[in-house]
């Protein structure tokens, strides 16, 4: 990166480590932290619409689609969520192949399973064959977004609906009363005011999230984790940047990343918290009120 | 094809070693549905043990530093609440890899610690092994968590029941015995039993990760991955292991609901705080 790099052989002490820092490798390293920021980005607002869908489908009133709200969301949270971020992209990504597989070539006579093999047609193949490296990377960490997604959905599904509950039931029927019906007077009066009554649930989800990217590393993409093991481990003079087994250092510095991670969110939603209590029929609301007058 | 009672004589205790039934894992297309029962099983001796100790452990550790933790001197509850912080605030994944990555870096030959007249050995060969150094790392993360429960529930111990021990004339320990702790325990149970759940789960994380399966004996996760990279089904082995740990959870459930009953047994019965299953599996 910088000029006087060019032979790292030649270096000690503090510039050895700048161009130690800057090598190409690191900046892998420091790209894959914005891939977990990219994940918590991506995954929040899409766990949180599929949990708005599992908790409108919850409140249903047609009880098939009330059950299988309940269904998901209970499957869902009662199994260990390492085996659900596993599962789901094999799962899936098996059923997306079986799928095209039937479509693609209905004259196909052979069994998919055969023994221990999973075997499609060509044409069936995702990512299919030949395609260029940056899509099977993007295909790999869809299905991640996915199974995170669905897990974190679950939770959030859960969350929403004891929110929903929570909002006074009195103005729902005041709301009625005015002869909204009782899609208006959920737009209207339940949607803006759950959000305070959700907020601490959401809060602690948002947290298990940030601890959770870390299993990114399970699902075979290159992640902190990996590059972590990758850079730390022992590198002998065969390496321009010979050094000893360094792998607690570069852990130490991922557990400060999370750490200052969980830090930052602690702060954010307590801002969030003094922002949405504002004229709530809360404790807090009341505080501000009282404060205010 | 091994009949099932040949598969359960083979492998339900393989967990435990080489020497404990098969060498071998069974292979490829060799791999029966009883097999997988009995592996993941067998497997499940090494989660029980992880989440027995790491719970007695933790507990005793735990009280102890929600004590600090609410202790008015600052050298004592500051020193804990980094500690609280530090656990709770990063992944458990994490964490293993760190301590593992540090315990390697222990002389194998064990740390010689001079106390003046005489000199103490502490062997380290077994700290990068998951039974030991897997263990104190979730000792470590139960710790955490627990004591924050635990402070949580110390600072919410009745006034009443204080004002009362004062007024009996008690002091220091008797009335931590006698008031302070049977309290915080009832108020901190229904969480510390969600906690439990939640650390029976996350046994699941030693092997994946930095800590070796001697001679693949691992816990049930390690052999349903194990299955499913064999066979690339996952739509056996990952269900089973499912179930088993669904069972496991009710085991729990049961056992501190017990304790539970024991801890409020001198209330009315409509007083009682009731256990809900609620647990979170991420940590």
């Amino acid at each position: 990166m910088f000029s006087f790099c060019s032979d790292p052989s030649v270096l000690s002490g503090l510039p050895w480590f700048v161009c130690y820092l800057t090598s190409a490798t690191h900046l892998d390293f420091y790209r894959a932290f914005g891939v977990v920021m990219l994940l918590l980005v991506v995954t929040a607002p899409a766990a949180l619409a599929i949990g708005m869908g599992g908790a409108m489908a919850i409140r249903a009133r047609f009880a098939p689609l009330s059950l299988l709200g309940k269904a998901y969301v209970n499957i869902a949270r009662g199994v260990p969520d390492i085996v659900f971020f596993l599962f789901v992209p094999i799962a899936l990504g098996q059923g997306i192949e079986y799928v095209l597989h039937h479509i693609n070539c209905p004259d196909w006579d052979q069994p998919i399973r055969q023994g221990n093999d999973f075997l499609v047609c060509r044409e069936a193949k995702m990512p299919p064959i030949g395609a260029p490296a940056w899509v099977r990377d993007a295909y790999a960490f869809g299905m991640a977004v996915l199974a995170f997604a669905l897990v974190f959905g679950a939770f959030v599904a859960n969350t929403l609906h004891g929110a929903m509950q929570a909002v006074p039931h009195a103005q729902i029927e005041t709301a009625e009363a005015y002869g909204m019906t009782r899609a208006q007077a959920f737009r209207r009066i339940v949607l803006p005011q759950m959000w305070v009554y959700a907020l601490p649930g959401l809060s602690n989800i948002w947290q298990i999230l940030i601890k959770a990217t870390p299993l990114l590393f399970l699902l075979g993409i290159q992640d902190v984790v990996y590059w972590a093991r990758e850079l730390g481990g022992q590198k002998t003079t065969l390496y321009s940047y010979p050094h000893p087994d360094w792998r607690m250092w570069y852990f130490l510095a991922l557990l400060g990343f999370y750490l200052f991670l969980t830090w930052l969110s602690e702060r954010g939603f307590g801002w969030l918290t003094l922002r949405l209590s504002h004229g709530q029929a809360t404790a807090e609301g009341e505080r501000m009120r009282r404060a205010a007058a | 094809m091994r009949t099932c009672a040949e598969s359960f004589d083979a492998y339900f205790l393989r967990a435990l070693g080489r020497e404990f039934g098969e060498r071998l894992l069974p292979r490829g297309t060799d791999i029966t549905f009883c097999d997988q029962v009995a592996l993941i099983g067998s497997g499940l001796i090494w989660n029980i043990y992880f989440a027995a100790l790491a719970v007695v452990i933790g507990f005793v550790l735990a009280t102890g530093v929600a004590l600090a933790r609410h202790a008015s001197s600052p050298w004592l509850s500051r020193p804990a609440g980094v500690f609280i912080f530090a656990f709770r605030g990063s992944p458990l994944f994490i964490q293993f890899f760190f301590f593992y990555s540090a315990f390697v870096l222990l002389p194998r030959s064990g740390v010689d610690i001079p106390l003046g007249f005489v000199t103490l050995t502490v062997q380290t060969s077994a700290l990068t092994t998951a039974q030991v150094g897997g263990l104190i790392v979730l000792i470590l993360n139960t710790t955490a968590y627990s004591a924050e429960l635990f402070f949580g529930a110390l600072r919410s111990v009745p006034k009443g029941d204080l004002e009362a021990a004062d007024a009996y004339g008690m002091t220091g320990f008797t009335r931590f015995r006698r008031v302070v702790w049977p309290n915080m325990l009832r108020l901190a149970w229904p969480s510390y039993t969600n906690e439990a759940i939640f650390l029976t789960h996350s046994t699941t994380l030693v092997f994946l990760s930095a800590f070796p399966a001697q001679q693949q004996s691992g816990e049930a996760f390690y052999y349903a991955r194990y299955f499913v990279d064999q066979t690339f089904n996952p739509f056996v082995a990952y269900p089973l292991v499912a179930a088993f740990f669904v069972a496991l959870t009710l085991a729990i459930v049961g056992l501190f609901g017990l304790i539970n009953l024991r801890l409020n047994r001198h209330l009315p019965r409509v007083a009682r705080t009731r256990l809900r299953f609620r647990p979170q599996y991420i940590r």
